[in-house]
């Protein structure tokens, strides 16, 4: 078994005066997909920013637990993949340029077996030398789960993975889920009955609580 | 610190290919010297106005270009990457580096440009004006970099930063005024070491202040 885990203790946010969770708490534990949902507007991509450090919650913690230790917010970037339809790549590079650009920033070596592996995977391999302006909203979508997945992250964080994705990509994606899932946790934020199905447990956010664990 | 200095090759790679803030220094530069050029004419301008008129096209050029190395990511909405492939001090560090050599070609540039084309910049010592020349350099990036990271998020970006950067960067502009004309006075550096000291102060000072800033301002 893995040695991370995830937890949430009496999350809060508000934006302004709006409130937009209350006081969340909720253990993610290795092994397991699991999928957040809820209505627009439910908090589902702040959560989603939230665990991955991007934003801060106004009260309340997110532990990260690495080797039984809670992990340093400064090392938590090498510990996370995320996919999102607002994530943006660089449009000026290459898709290998960005992928080698990220791994140098991180201070890892690019593995190039596993980025030739992932891009295969994902349909994108024979334009990996093409600039990103040139790529479809689907094939960047697609390159965002070659970049989340690159440094073998043990949280995965997907906010709605299959949108502009045509039905071989979500395919292409699920495919993914199931072999990278090993011992890691994978949070899914969507509303896509395809992606929900794929998740172990589902927690659904509604009136700033966590209405219900399914 | 390396990678810090693959995030500065990835940002220098980056603006070799959109030229998003080499192409708008330039234009500025060139503007405004042949603008002063223009409005002198044929009058004969004193050697100490030519040192002050040196560093308000440098603190105006600064306001112009190096203010994009967070405000270009926040533009092309590249922050969210950002925070996913590197800690906070890495991605300050490799910004600084940009703006660093950023600042240096643009001032040299300046400063050439000024000898060339004004008979009345002359500086006698050489030497101090060097000295005041690398510190103010490292004054101007850390500042800008930092005011950058602010106003990044706001909506009104392109006003945000003159307001910003004028009780920041006055300071150290109001003491490389004072050292430019000690130069062109021939001083020696022993007897201005009083304004060098106070401006590695201020380098210090805003280098240590905008590291313990930027975690709070990446964050929100």
């Amino acid at each position: 078994m893995t040695d991370y885990s995830l937890h949430l203790e009496s999350l809060t946010k508000i934006f302004g005066r709006r409130l937009v969770f209350d006081k969340l708490t909720y253990n993610f534990l290795p092994g397991k997909v699991y999928g957040i949902s809820g209505p627009n507007g439910s908090g589902k991509s702040t959560l989603s920013k939230i665990i991955a450090g991007i934003i801060t919650p106004t009260t309340g913690k997110v532990l990260h637990k690495s080797n039984a230790k809670i992990v340093k917010p400064e090392e938590l970037h090498n510990l996370i993949g995320f996919v999102s339809p607002y994530l943006v790549l660089y449009d000026e590079f290459t898709a290998h340029e960005n992928l080698l650009h990220f791994a140098r920033i991180r201070g890892v070596k690019l593995d190039s077996g596993r980025e030739d592996d992932l891009l295969n995977k994902m349909g994108i391999y024979n334009r990996r030398n093409d600039l990103v302006k040139a790529y479809s909203s689907g094939m960047k979508q697609r390159l965002k789960f070659v970049f989340a997945l690159l440094h073998n992250p043990k949280l995965l964080i997907l906010d709605e993975p299959t949108s502009n994705l045509d039905n071989s990509g979500k395919d292409a994606v699920y495919e993914l889920l199931k072999s990278e899932l090993h011992d890691n946790v994978i949070i899914i934020a969507s509303n896509e009955d395809g992606d929900l199905a794929k998740c172990n447990e589902v927690i659904y956010l509604e009136n700033y609580k966590i209405k219900n664990g399914q | 610190m390396i990678k810090a200095f693959y995030l500065f090759k990835k940002d220098w790679e980056s603006e070799l290919r959109t030229r998003y803030a080499i192409n708008a220094l330039a234009m500025f530069i060139l503007v405004a010297i042949s603008v002063i050029l223009f409005s002198i004419g044929q009058e004969k301008i004193s050697e100490y106005l030519t040192g002050g008129l040196l560093w308000v096209v440098i603190f105006f050029s600064a306001m112009s270009g190096l203010a994009r190395a967070f405000v270009s990511e926040e533009e092309r909405g590249t922050t969210i990457t950002l925070h996913l492939i590197a800690a906070p001090s890495t991605v300050f560090s490799g910004k600084l580096i940009f703006n660093l050599i950023l600042v240096f070609m643009m001032n040299a540039a300046i400063s050439i440009l000024f000898s060339l084309l004004f008979d009345a910049f002359v500086i006698k010592n050489l030497m101090l004006f060097i000295l005041a020349f690398i510190f103010g350099n490292i004054g101007i990036a850390i500042s800008s970099t930092i005011i950058s990271a602010i106003i990044a998020k706001a909506n009104t970006k392109g006003t945000l930063y003159p307001v910003l950067s004028f009780p920041i960067l006055l300071p150290l502009i109001l003491i490389l005024m004072d050292l430019t004309k000690l130069a062109m006075d021939g001083e020696s550096v022993s007897s201005s070491f009083t304004n060098i000291a106070a401006l590695v102060c201020y380098d210090v000072i805003m280098g240590t202040a905008s590291y313990l800033l930027f975690d709070f301002i990446w964050k929100e």
